[in-house]
Order: C-alpha cells, then sequence, then structure tokens
C-alpha cells in the first residue's frame, strides 16, 4: 500500500487509452484491413472475418452520438450512485462503454442520438494497491 | 432418425433452500422425472447433468451417489444461463444420434443473493461504475433501451411484462412468488438500473428440473406414448459478430437464427406456436424475444404488450409459468423447468393456468456470451 511504488503520472484506466508524453489522451482502436472491423484493445485476428495479422492501430474520434444508455441506481457497495452507463459510437468507427457525466441522470434529459465528446480525467479518485492514480475516459453533451 | 420424446419430466419449487446441497437439489428433481414416467435409475442408459455454480464439481456423479451408481456415462454442462437446456439437448442428441433409448437430463441451480454480473478490479482499478456498467439489470436495461431508441418502446410497457408474469406466477405454485404486482407497484418499486426497477428483474433462487427423454421405439415398447411430448426441434446458437459486439451482448441476433432453424425443423412457424417460454431474465428482454422468435413483426412488440396478446387467454401465451421474473431463475435449472412448463400444457395438466388446447410450445434461453437454446414441442396426437 505504499505510495513509493507509485508511477510518476497517472496510469490509463484500459489498455485502449492512450496518454502520450506532451500530446492529448486518444482512444485506440486496432482495425481490420480486410474487412473494417474494429475492435478495442490488442489483437492480432479478426473475429469478425478470421483474418490473421492483419490488424493495424488506429486513433479513434473523440466525438460520437449516444446509441442507448441506462441510469444504474443500484451497485456493487463502495460504488456511487446514480451514474448514466452510456454505450456511444464514435465518429469514424468503433463503439464505446463509459459513463455519460454533465448531464442529469433523468430519462427526460437523455436524448438517443445525442452528439456527445470524449473527455479524459480523473478515474473518480479510485486508486490501484500500490496508489497510482487513473486516468479514465468519460462522455458528455456536446453542443 | 428416430423421433425423440420427453417422457418423464418434473421441477422441484423452487425457492431458497440454503441448508441442502447441489446434488440434494437435482436428485430430487431426478427422482421426480422417474416417478413421472415409473422408469428407475438402472433404466437410464445416459446422465446430462447442467449446473453453473459448481461447473468443474461433478455434479451429475454426486446426483448419481445419492439416488445410484449404475455406472452410466455422465456429461456435466455449463453454458451460462442456457446451461440446463443444453444438458437436455445432449440427452436429445444422444436419442436422435440412435446411442441410447433411454436417458435423464437434470438441471441444478443454487444462487446467492443479490447483483450478477459486473467486473471485479482485474487489473488496476475496479471499472464498475466508472466506464458504465456491467451489472446484469443494466446490460439488459440496454438491451431494452435499443428497442426503445427504435420504436419508441416506453417505460410502463417494460413494466407490464412484469405485471403479466407475476399475475401468471399466481396460478402456479412451484413459482417462487405468488404475488400480484399492479403497474404502479412494479413502476415504483426501487429503481435498479433505468429502466428496470426491482420487480423487473428476475429472482435469483434455488431449484432443479430433471427430464426423461426416450426414442420413440423404446417410448412405444415401455407403453409410454401415452403422456409422451415429442421434441420437434433442438437449437444452439452462439452469437455471430456484431459491430457493437464489445460493449453491448447481443441477444437478439442468435435468438432470430436459433428461431429461424428450429422452426424449419419442426415444419412449423411462429403462428403454429401456442404457447411459449422465453428468457425474461429482466422484463426488458422479453420485449425484445416477441420479435425475435417471431411472435410479432419487428416493432409490434409494444403493442403485444399492451394487447394482452402475450398474456393467459391472449392470442400467444408468453410465461404462463411466471417467468424468470416471478417463477425465478435457478441458472442451471432454468432450460429444463420451461420445458417442464410447456410439457405440462401439452399433457393438460397445467391446472388453473392451462392453455387452452395447447398442441405446440417453444421454449427459449439465453445464456450470455452467448449462447442461445429454442426447443420446440409438440403434443402426441
Amino acid at each position: 500500500m505504499s505510495e513509493e511504488n507509485a508511477a510518476q503520472g497517472p496510469l490509463p484506466v484500459v489498455d485502449f487509452l492512450k496518454l502520450p508524453e506532451g500530446g492529448d489522451p486518444y482512444l485506440e482502436g486496432h482495425k481490420c484491413k480486410a474487412c473494417d472491423a474494429i475492435y478495442l484493445g490488442e489483437r492480432s485476428i479478426c473475429s469478425k472475418c478470421g483474418a490473421r495479422g492483419e490488424i493495424d492501430p488506429v486513433k479513434l474520434g473523440n466525438t460520437g452520438t449516444l446509441y442507448v444508455y441506462s441510469i444504474v441506481h443500484r451497485s456493487f457497495p463502495g460504488i456511487e450512485v446514480p451514474y448514466i452507463s452510456a454505450i456511444v459510437d464514435l465518429d469514424g468507427g468503433g463503439t464505446v462503454k463509459g459513463n455519460l457525466i454533465g448531464v442529469d441522470a433523468d430519462p427526460e434529459k437523455i436524448e438517443f442520438g445525442m452528439p456527445v465528446e470524449v473527455v479524459y480525467k480523473d478515474a473518480l479518485g479510485r486508486k490501484d494497491k500500490d496508489g497510482n492514480s487513473y486516468t479514465s475516459y468519460f462522455f458528455q453533451p456536446r453542443s | 432418425m428416430t423421433n425423440a420424446y420427453v417422457v418423464g419430466i418434473d421441477m422441484i419449487k423452487f425457492g431458497r433452500f440454503p441448508e441442502r446441497s447441489v446434488p440434494d437439489l437435482g436428485a430430487e428433481a431426478a427422482l421426480m422425472a422417474l416417478d413421472d414416467c415409473g422408469l428407475k435409475i438402472q433404466d437410464m442408459q445416459a446422465l446430462y447433468c447442467g449446473n453453473l455454480g459448481q461447473a468443474n464439481a461433478m455434479v451429475g456423479q454426486r446426483v448419481l451417489q445419492q439416488i445410484g451408481q449404475t455406472g452410466i456415462p455422465v456429461v456435466n454442462c455449463a453454458n451460462a444461463c442456457a446451461t440446463g437446456a443444453t444438458a437436455f439437448r445432449e440427452a436429445w442428441m444422444s436419442i436422435k444420434a440412435g446411442v441410447y433409448d433411454v436417458v435423464l437430463a437434470v438441471g441444478v441451480e443454487q444462487m446467492g443473493r443479490g447483483l450478477l454480473g459486473g467486473s471485479g478490479a482485474g487489473k488496476g482499478i475496479p471499472k464498475e461504475g466508472l466506464l458504465g456498467s456491467g451489472t446484469m439489470p443494466a446490460v439488459f436495461a440496454e438491451a431494452g433501451q435499443e428497442h426503445a431508441r427504435k420504436y419508441g418502446t416506453t417505460f410502463e410497457q417494460f413494466a407490464k411484462v412484469s405485471v403479466k408474469n407475476h399475475h401468471h406466477s399466481t396460478l402456479n405454485p412451484k413459482a417462487m412468488y405468488q404475488i400480484e404486482t399492479p403497474l404502479e407497484t412494479v413502476m415504483n418499486a426501487e429503481m435498479i438500473a433505468y429502466p428496470n426497477t426491482k420487480l423487473m428483474c428476475s429472482v435469483n433462487v434455488d431449484g432443479s428440473a430433471a427430464a426423461v427423454l426416450c426414442s420413440e421405439k423404446k417410448a412405444k415398447e415401455l407403453g409410454l406414448m401415452g403422456r409422451a411430448v415429442k421434441v420437434a426441434a433442438s437449437v444452439l446458437t452462439s452469437d455471430p459478430w456484431q459491430e457493437r459486439d464489445l460493449v453491448m451482448p447481443d441477444v437478439n441476433t442468435c435468438t432470430r437464427k436459433a428461431a429461424a432453424t428450429a422452426y424449419e425443423m419442426a415444419g412449423i412457424g411462429p403462428e403454429d406456436v401456442n404457447l411459449v417460454e422465453l428468457h425474461d431474465c429482466f422484463a426488458t428482454a422479453e420485449i425484445l424475444h416477441y420479435e425475435n422468435l417471431g411472435l410479432c413483426k419487428d416493432g409490434e412488440a409494444g403493442r403485444m404488450i399492451d394487447e394482452g396478446e402475450s398474456a393467459l387467454g391472449g392470442r400467444v401465451p408468453v410465461n404462463v409459468s411466471g417467468g424468470l421474473l416471478s417463477k425465478g431463475h435457478p441458472l442451471g435449472a432454468t432450460g429444463i423447468a420451461n420445458i417442464y412448463e410447456v410439457s405440462t400444457h401439452l399433457r393438460g395438466e397445467a391446472g388453473k393456468r392451462q392453455v387452452e388446447g395447447a398442441s405446440v410450445g417453444l421454449t427459449h434461453v439465453i445464456g450470455l456470451g452467448s449462447a442461445c437454446a429454442l426447443h420446440v414441442l409438440e403434443k402426441v396426437s
């Protein structure tokens, strides 16, 4: 539990969130050259078409639209509720799940298809056992 | 290929039995199914056992240790919520293949309480409530919201599924609950994951169900055709690749694929089906499956629940047992319990909830990850 083991800066919450030194954070997809399927996370075989060794990393877009959502009022102990679990189709391809922030947790205020942007912030203060802090991605409404 | 028949089938009343063991619960249903057709464990040529929670613990053999170790082959299987139906299908395949003439299928589960799903910490930090939700109520809420997005399906329409299934369960003494839940009660219950309230989530219960399957020749030889139910189709699918797969399990495509195959195998269409037991793990899911199973046209599921077409007495009653929502959902037992329900109607033995004149029924389960199992059952005329 010692802070001494902590890394220099915040770590990415998932492998497909990239935090380039001196650059802007982004989400990385892996795209099959044979069939254009997009994956989150590295892989070598495409589960859509079965092609091997045809997958390259691509930078995913920072804007998209809300596909669907649920407002979660009951979760596991220690998880703050309510929050909006959102599935977002990114412009340019790729679908990502995350928390939708910056809008009331009220179905009257949330619209299917609403434009959103991806923002990068601290992971709600959550730290790992070594005391590392994390950067996560969130979606927020875009005007 | 021979026809395969269910000649004996039963389930225990679903409930919470923390003092009992999984093999003990499985053994009870196994004996009930054997008694239902007057056969003994010594008559069984193989056992197919479905259980998820103790998938690595030889549950089938432990059932036999309780009711008769006859040395027959035992296959233990796990396939998420399709576990029981998969065990049944393995039994069916052994009959169809002509390997055995009479076999036993058992599905059993002992459940904890509380939320299923979500992700553990894995490496790093917990992702639940940070990268959306992996809890089952939220995952199926999102699946339902896809229908709402396409067709304008309302919270109230989803809630009506629970009103109906809870009502049905008041007529089923083997259901966990026999409690009416009016629309206001369902809609005002604790919101778990919008649009699923607590009363729109299936009940975690302990339970078991078992079936004896027989070839046509053997069933005739044993004089068991009188109450036999024909297994007209048995289909299992997995989920084909879908664009949003990585973040949104697709329960629709695998069901549609299974339904098309099942109807073709049985030589019928959805219009021929008199009752359905489908996978209402959450109220939102039932709406999707009306369309996935072809019980109505795409976009008409909301109307179907509004007009009572899926209620007992309606055009095609769905989940007259009370469904997973009120009968309860012991994961490994559910698939065979569904087959018990439909078989009971086809035999004309369903008492107060009998679907009059039922001659064809359909059962459906989905195990996330995904596995879809469908069975078409027919009355032997």
